[in-house]
């Protein structure tokens, strides 16, 4: 019934470390969902979230933006690398909820550094009428109606927010709302690097 | 899903952050499951249409959950459609079309993992499986041949016992 | 009243639960009758008291009792009786109580039909269980409790998603979790096993039953998922690779290996040590799975709402139930005797073959669908493992393991000889070209192997029938005398084969799908596919809890003969403010035609029609092979037992009961 009973004496650490690798692996893998579960609790990973591999890179080529009202001007890559200064800028769109909950931070910060809004695939007036109501906190306004612009910079929602420095290199992208953790624990550190 | 503000706790700043994140997803996520496109999208050339379609069968939708561009309803989707074909009708070879949209969303875009040093145990890991359960067996089988053979002492008993 | 009544229940359940995981154990270490003989008990009473449970949730589904928290966020008064009932498990806190129902009736089931089994075994099997039970119980009611109330309750429900408003995905979890949950069974007899410290020929008899069960449900649970996809989501796709798919398909590759190695340990006695493996790491997957969609780690379409404290909890409880066996495995098993003789050529190293092919398979649907993750944590790279990977990794694999299904049964154990077992599978082999040519003829180009493998798989299923009957070779009369004498067991392994050919032929089929895109206006009409489709116009309809846009398409054949109406549509749900696409599919289980209604466009609409050949296949093959499976479940030799029982109870030496 049980066999050889030399049998589980013979070689017995050979076997026994054989057997040990469901344990071992059960074990790392265990590890390894815990570690990504406390990075999604410390908000350090979001399955849904895409990085974008143009941080480090300088600006993208993108056909230059036509001027979006209340704005008198519109913005292509030779107006950014000729302003020298840390700028942020910010993808955004009237049908955008998370977009107006962003909106007081993006305020907030605008008597700080230049903040350029591109209007993603939205309606002229509708974006005036959400500027008018909530105050424009943007310097220059870009329109892309087609949403082409913001393929080029790798945007695949709104609100999208990237951080130039002053040589036109990217420096910090974040897609969703700026909240303020976000702005204090991210934004400043690189906005003084970049300065 | 959000629960009604008689939770007892408040979460923390993160989590609502993630959750936010989650909700500027869905935003582009599409609003029916399931798309039915826009012939007017197509290329007029079949052959040409076939090769965008392979292509965009390649190619993630960001805002979907892991579906390829060709099989999503979402704006971006679609947006990502025309520029493929349009890539297409300009001549472009698929590789060249794939690289441009690394370039722009990072290999995260691409359903089928790149060949990096990174994903080499990926790509590995059907001959990785067979080689392993061939080392097992190998290990499993070689334990048995081991069993020793028979002494002239244990061989004299069983034929005494046979006799009886 | 009702929702307090169905949560004292919960915690009820969970006494109980502790209770049968602690006594039973005390009863096998002290060999104490009673203890044991309370096993069954104990798990009936956990069954009665989840029954209760889930009774009380239907209820307030049914009466749409808005107090309780869970109905209020999943529905409204005004959804179909069936989806109110049904939708009970279509949210988290519901689905954790049916996972913990079928939990506590797996251990009811063992306690009823486990009477042949050992007392020792079956009290230790019910123990397990219990164990497990408790662990998911206490999940339940601490941090995913369906019963919490919500005051004031508010006028209305959120309503459910109205994806799930359909009655595929209204049977799907049950059956599926059926799976799921079912491999627990052997999972417990494996710990149970290793607890006793020994695993014979009778142990191999006693889990293939359960084993098989379980994977006739999870088969089931399968294909009806896949099914839904390809009718709901639109666009004729049904198997995407997505990780919950996979999470479902891993249980299932190592369920097959399970079913098929235990009959080695039955026949033979050898493979112990990795069959035991398997049960372990069967239900390891299935909770892994569990793991993986409630966590929120995955990016996927069927995840439940993200929750990372509800998944640290999973986390820990997988941890737990995993890590306790596995170390329990690491003491235990080298116990038990290495592998037991045979030829390299041999029954046996048939099916070691086929474990060696199908945990390669699995291990790379695991790698593949886990790389994203680790890959994100060691290597700060963010990568996609989509299908087209899956397609190129797993397609080859299972090849050289299709090619040796039908010969395996041929075999002869310990010792066989491959050609005169190959030889018999001649017309099988000459179907399966013949299959593959006339699919390269017809342009299927790569699918044409796929159109080969299946017909010889569909064939050569029937190889050991035929030759064990000696059908073709005998006088009708002693062919008749001898296919009644086949076991049933023959039977169901031939027919779960042959199920298995259909939907590789059903795979292969779909290739083959041709899809056109256009607009029509009512009274247009256009040739596809070997068919006029005929749109005739387009109206608007009512449902109880959405309106539709319906579009009325007739399909003829090129001659006039109707073949078929469709009514492809699109519906608004108000209250939860969606849309959803309604598909028009007709089968005449050969091929499928399948409509789907876009948006409408100057005066006319969207289309897109798609011929599927042998769509139907898919699933028909899928539920051949659950039937294959149910079937073998009605072999008499299921049925032998531990010895005859006596009068009084002793306890015999080795744990069986003898009633003197």
């Amino acid at each position: 019934m049980s066999g050889d009973p030399l049998a589980g004496t013979r070689r017995p650490l050979s076997r026994r470390l054989v057997m040990s690798l469901p344990l071992l692996g059960t074990l790392a893998v265990g590890a390894g969902f815990y570690a990504l579960l406390e990075r999604m609790r410390a908000g350090r990973y979001d399955p849904h979230e895409v990085d974008n591999p143009l941080i480090g890179h300088p600006v993208p080529a993108f056909p230059p933006l036509p001027p979006q009202p209340p704005a008198s001007e519109g913005f292509g890559g030779s107006e950014i690398r000729a302003l020298h200064r840390p700028l942020l800028v910010n993808f955004f769109a009237s049908w955008c909820q998370p977009c107006r909950v962003e909106h007081p931070a993006l305020m907030a910060l605008a008597p700080r550094l230049p903040i350029w809004g591109v209007a993603y695939k939205d309606a002229p007036d509708a974006v005036s009428a959400l500027l008018a109501e909530s105050g424009n906190p943007y310097q220059r306004i870009g329109r892309d109606a087609t949403g082409r612009a913001a393929i080029e910079w790798g945007v695949y929602g709104v609100p999208e927010t990237f951080l130039i420095d002053a040589n036109g290199i990217i420096r910090g992208h974040w897609a969703g709302p700026l909240g303020p953790d976000v702005i204090e624990g991210e934004l400043e550190p690189l906005l003084r690097r970049a300065s | 899903m959000t629960h009604p503000s008689s939770r007892m706790t408040r979460p923390p700043s993160m989590i609502r952050l993630v959750r936010l994140l989650f909700a500027l997803a869905l935003i582009l996520a599409p609003l029916a499951a399931g798309a039915v496109s826009d012939p007017s999208e197509m290329l007029p050339d079949p052959k040409q249409e076939a090769r965008a379609e392979a292509i965009g069968r390649q190619l993630r939708c960001l805002v979907c959950q892991n579906e390829s561009i060709e099989d999503s309803g979402a704006d971006l989707a679609k947006d990502l459609r025309k520029v493929v074909r349009e890539h297409v009708a300009a001549g472009e070879s698929d590789q060249q079309i794939i690289d441009w949209m690394v370039a722009r969303y990072g290999n995260f875009v691409r359903l089928r993992p790149p060949f990096l040093w990174q994903t080499l145990p990926l790509w590995a890991s059907p001959g990785l499986a067979l080689v392993a359960g061939a080392l097992l067996l190998a290990f499993l089988f070689r334990q048995r041949r081991e069993t020793p053979p028979l002494t002239p002492e244990e061989r004299r008993k069983i034929e005494e016992l046979a006799k009886q | 009243m009702i929702p307090e009544l169905g949560h004292f229940a919960l915690a009820l359940a969970a006494a109980l639960a502790l209770a049968q995981a602690v006594v039973p154990l005390i009863g096998a270490a002290r060999r104490d009758l009673r203890l044991l003989a309370a096993a069954p008990a104990l798990a009936e009473g956990q069954f009665l008291a989840l029954l209760l449970a889930f009774a009380a949730l239907e209820w307030c589904s049914i009466v749409s009792d808005f107090s309780v928290l869970n109905i209020a966020e999943n529905s409204q008064s005004t959804k179909p009786l069936l989806y109110k009932i049904t939708g009970v498990w279509g949210n988290h806190e519901g689905s954790i109580l049916l996972w913990c129902f079928i939990l506590s009736l797996c251990g009811a089931a063992v306690g009823v039909f486990g009477r042949t089994l050992p007392a020792l075994l079956r009290a230790r099997v019910i123990a397990v269980l219990g164990a497990t039970s408790v662990g998911f119980l206490l999940f339940s009611l601490t941090v995913s409790d369906p019963f919490q109330r919500l005051w004031p309750p508010p006028m209305e429900g959120r309503g459910m998603n109205p994806l799930l408003e359909d009655p595929g995905l209204a049977f799907h979890p049950p059956i599926l979790y059926a799976g799921y949950v079912g491999f627990a069974i052997p999972f417990a007899f494996a710990v149970a096993a290793l607890l006793e410290g020994r695993v014979d020929a009778a142990w191999g008899r006693w889990v293939r039953p359960w084993a098989l069960g379980a994977w006739a449900f999870l088969t089931g649970g399968i294909a009806l998922g896949s099914w839904w996809s390809y009718y709901v989501l639109g666009w004729g796709g049904y198997w995407f690779w997505d990780p919950v798919e996979n999470a479902s398909l891993l249980p299932w590759l190592a369920g097959t290996a399970l079913v098929h190695s235990a009959i080695v340990v039955e026949k033979r006695e050898a493979l112990k040590v990795w069959t035991i493996l398997l049960a372990i790491g069967t239900f390891s997957l299935s909770l892994c799975g569990t793991f993986l969609v409630r966590s929120g780690i995955l990016n996927s379409v069927h995840a439940f709402a993200n929750d990372p404290a509800r998944g640290v909890f999973i986390l820990a409880l997988l941890g737990l139930i995993i890590g306790t066996a596995t170390l329990l495995f690491l003491w235990r098993a080298p116990r038990l005797a290495p592998v037991g003789l045979f030829a390299p050529i041999s029954r046996e190293a048939a099916l070691v073959f086929n474990n060696v092919f199908l945990c390669a398979i699995a291990a790379v649907v695991f790698i593949g669908t886990v790389y994203p993750l680790f890959a994100e944590l060691l290597l700060h790279l963010q990568i996609s493992v989509g299908a087209p990977f899956f397609d190129a990794t797993v397609l080859p694999l299972a090849v050289p393991l299709l090619l040796l299904m039908p010969i395996g049964p041929l075999l002869s154990w310990k010792r066989a000889a491959l050609w005169p077992a190959v030889r018999n599978l001649w017309w099988a082999a000459l179907g399966g070209l013949a299959a593959g040519l006339l699919a390269a003829l017809g342009r299927a180009g790569a699918a044409a192997l796929g159109f080969a493998l299946g017909a010889y798989v569909l064939l050569g299923a029937f190889a050991e029938i035929v030759l064990r009957s000696g059908l073709f070779r005998l006088a009708w009369r002693e062919a008749g005398r001898r296919l009644g004498g086949l076991r049933r067991g023959t039977y169901a392994a031939a027919v779960a084969h042959a199920g298995l050919g259909l939907t590789v032929l059903g795979i292969s089929g779909m290739t083959l799908a041709q899809s056109r895109l256009l607009v029509l206006h009512p009274g247009e009409e256009v040739s596809f596919g070997g068919y006029v489709w005929h749109f005739e116009r387009l109206e608007a309809v009512n449902g109880p809890n959405y309106t539709a846009r319906q579009a009325v398409i007739l399909v003829r054949r090129p001659d006039g003969a109707e073949v078929a109406r469709l009514l492809p549509a699109e519906r608004f749900y108000a209250l939860q403010r969606t849309k959803t696409v309604e598909t028009a599919i007709h089968t005449n289980f050969i091929y499928d035609l399948y409509a789907v209604l876009g948006e409408e466009r100057d005066g006319g609409a969207v289309f897109r029609f798609h011929v599927n050949p042998l769509a139907p296949w898919i699933w028909l093959g899928a539920l051949v092979m659950a039937a294959g499976g149910a079937l073998s479940l009605f072999d008499r030799r299921v049925r032998v037992g531990a010895p005859a029982r006596l009068r009084a109870p002793v306890l015999l030496e080795g744990g069986s009961l003898k009633r003197g």
